[in-house]
């Protein structure tokens, strides 16, 4: 569906106010009902009062009439505020640029040029989902700069992000002949299932997968069985925090200090179940899988999400492994990102894989580094993940035992194409790989300590993020050859990087070409105004 | 503080990267005396008030309050001697800090905006600061103490060099 993107601008779902204000506009009509339901019995069926009522005594001074026009009139007050907000609601998608404006007293207007975008998810909450529509997020990098459009029909927001991500690829519509027909079929089950009804195209998208089978190839795919997640939740770190503070709370009431049995119980049971309830919803069906623009993450049972990064958008991956899932062989993997799409909680929108074997891993950051991922670097990853000392790594020398007692031998760096890799921990297993082609800057430093020790901490910069990318010991002459290594490697990384405009021929890292990728190089040279400015 | 190399089995126990560094302006020590004197001041007079209550750590503390000042002062000097910066092919590396060095190398097409800030001594001593953002949070390079003319050009220079190898995020 090319309309969307026309660079005309087009309104949003027009049950969107609803949507929105959906839970305060319920709230306010079961506030309503449930104080006049006894005038309403009493009405119908003259049953008697009840003593004590505010609404007695409203109604015994005979100001019933206007209680009944403040509330109506609040109401009317409102859909109209929300009919004026959503018609002012609009958005436009050009070549270049995506913008929203809103607002009724104070207008905005956003714009987001297409080859900064950092990521587009789509998320549908329980609510709207009901309804059939869906909230699209385009994240830029920056703090809440992202461009929300919320809500869209369910189709509607599947196309235009594929449309977006097509336009930001660089493969000009008018080059491709249409997004649309340049795009891979675009998920449409509401044409085909019209005569279904909408009842039931409803509930198969309720139970349909939280992915696009069109688009993904099923050996790309990776998902986590339920029970694999419940057991990886009851033997995460909150789950011996939780065991810590239990027995403190026994041996305490036991001794006869009852307040704190009193005051840390209920809250505490509430907060612990409250907390497994919402990872396990949020990372049930989660399924990762490549797509030609990008890796799709979705996640999530009521309230679905998915999440798509185009190439290139991945600052820094964390591999780790927490203490408790080591029997088990199970680890996660964490990302920094610039700009975080996606519901507010950042934790979701960075974990890319919440829990995994390793050949889930490998098979993951082959999704997320597709130039990266091969054969010479797999056994790296692995040294990586599980070697205890060497195995390709630099390690730091055993000089470095009084800062690092039980990791030193495990503290070291490796160089792949392309890429660092950064290992540390040893109770706590911990892999960072970084792109060169995405490092802000690089740092060396020493202290007292390590000049005493002859050792240097080396550190790569990123966008910020869950993943601490920086080796805290290291040899002071290896990590200074290291450091000026890696400083002409980021450069020519970066120089070689074409990835803002992914399919725009050049040299993009991504696997899978996109298949509306032509000849066509619009965008290979950096296009942006500039960014970098000075105040004095 | 500054281990002399006594020839100890690790053979280069000082983090040094070699080049050609440019020293910032020796009349930075004026703004570094100015801002150490100005700490002391706080730092005593925050101990005022317990020696006034009669508290015993009254007369201790203040005594280590001058004596950090001291130290801070005896050693400005050498904090701005240590600080330099290289503008290579490349990036642009700045160095800091005499106990706790650190090195910094930032690619110019990485820097996303660059400061000029002057604060009042450094004014009248007629210097600025060049402070650089990249999109790493952490990267906080700010080479101090340049000469306001030095610093306009370098600035221009490195806005320049930013545009023409402008890369994506």
């Amino acid at each position: 569906m090319t309309a969307l993107t026309d660079g005309e601008w087009h309104r949003l779902h027009p049950a969107t106010p609803l949507l929105r204000g959906g839970i305060i506009l319920v709230a306010i009509l079961g506030f309503v009902l449930a104080n006049f339901r006894e005038r309403l019995v009493d009405w119908v069926f003259g049953a008697p009062d009840l003593p004590g009522d505010p609404l007695q005594t409203a109604y015994e001074r005979g100001q019933i009439g206007i209680l009944s026009l403040v509330v109506v009139g609040g109401l009317v007050l409102g859909i109209v505020i929300f009919y004026a907000s959503w018609r002012t609601h609009s958005f436009r998608v050009g070549d270049d640029v995506v913008e929203v404006r809103s607002g009724i007293l104070f207008r905005t207007h956003r714009r987001a040029r297409l080859d900064r975008i950092q990521g587009i998810a789509i998320s549908r909450p329980l609510f709207a989902r009901l309804f059939g529509a869906a909230k699209l997020d385009i994240s830029v990098a920056g703090q809440d700069a992202k461009v929300q459009l919320a809500y869209l029909r369910g189709g509607d927001a599947d196309r235009l992000r594929q449309d977006v991500l097509m336009l930001a690829s660089g493969v000009r519509a008018t080059d491709a002949g249409g997004p649309a027909t340049a795009g891979v079929a675009p998920e449409a089950p509401s044409e085909s299932s019209a005569s279904a009804g909408i009842v039931g195209q409803r509930v198969r998208e309720l139970l349909a997968p939280e992915r696009d089978p069109d688009l993904a190839p099923p050996e790309s795919v990776v998902s986590i069985h339920p029970l694999r997640l419940i057991a990886s939740l009851v033997l995460s770190s909150f789950t011996v925090g939780l065991l810590v503070v239990g027995a403190f709370i026994i041996v305490t009431s036991l001794l006869g200090r009852r307040e704190f049995f009193l005051i840390l119980i209920l809250p505490g049971v509430l907060g612990a179940l409250g907390y497994y309830a919402n990872r396990f919803t949020k990372s049930l069906r989660y399924s990762i899988a490549a797509t030609p623009d990008g890796v799709r993450i979705g996640y999530g049972l009521l309230s679905t999400s998915n999440d798509t990064l185009p190439p290139g958008r991945i600052h820094a991956i964390e591999v780790s492994q927490p203490l408790l899932w080591r029997p088990a062989g199970w680890w996660m993997i964490r990302i920094n990102r610039a700009g975080a799409a996606g519901e507010g909680s950042a934790q979701a929108s960075t974990t890319m894989l919440p829990v995994g074997t390793v050949e889930q891993v490998r098979k993951v950051l082959g999704l997320l580094l597709p130039g990266f991922a091969n054969d010479e670097t797999r056994d790296l990853v692995l040294a990586g993940m599980t070697a205890r000392s060497g195995s390709g790594f630099t390690d730091a020398p055993a000089r470095a035992w009084p800062l690092r007692p039980f990791s030193w031998w495990r503290t070291g760096f490796a160089e792949a194409p392309g890429a660092v890799l950064l290992r540390s921990g040893f109770v706590w297993r911990h892999l960072s790989v970084i792109p060169l082609a995405r490092v802000q800057s690089l740092r060396i430093s020493q202290g007292p300590v390590r000049r005493v020790l002859g050792l240097v901490e080396l550190g790569v910069h990123t966008v910020s993020g869950p993943v601490r990318a920086s080796i805290d010991v290291a040899d002071g002459a290896v990590g200074a050859a290291a450091f000026e290594r890696w400083t002409h490697e980021v450069v020519l990384a970066e120089d070689a990087d074409r990835s803002h405009r992914w399919a725009s021929g050049g040299a993009a890292p991504v696997g899978g070409a996109h298949p509306g990728g032509g000849p066509q190089t619009h965008g290979g040279a950096h296009p942006e105004p500039g960014v970098a400015g000075s105040n004095a | 503080m500054s281990a002399p190399d006594d020839g100890a089995p690790p053979p280069q126990r000082r983090l040094s990267i070699g080049g050609d560094w440019h020293r910032v302006s020796p009349k930075l020590l004026g703004v570094e005396i100015a801002s150490g004197i100005v700490g002391t001041l706080v730092l005593c007079a925050v101990t005022v008030p317990f020696i006034v209550l009669g508290t015993w750590f009254g007369w201790p503390a203040f005594g280590l309050a001058v004596l950090i000042g001291v130290v801070t002062l005896a050693l400005a000097p050498r904090r701005v001697r240590a600080i330099g910066y290289q503008l290579r092919a490349d990036d642009l590396v700045f160095r800091r800090g005499i106990m706790f060095h650190r090195v910094v190398s930032v690619p110019y097409g990485r820097m996303q905006l660059i400061d000029i800030n002057r604060g009042p001594v450094a004014r009248a001593l007629g210097l600025a600061e060049l402070k650089f953002v990249t999109a790493a949070a952490s990267t906080g390079v700010s080479i101090p103490g340049l000469v306001e003319a030095e610093a306009n050009a370098l600035r221009d220079e490195l806005v320049a060099l930013a545009e023409s190898r402008r890369v994506g995020l």
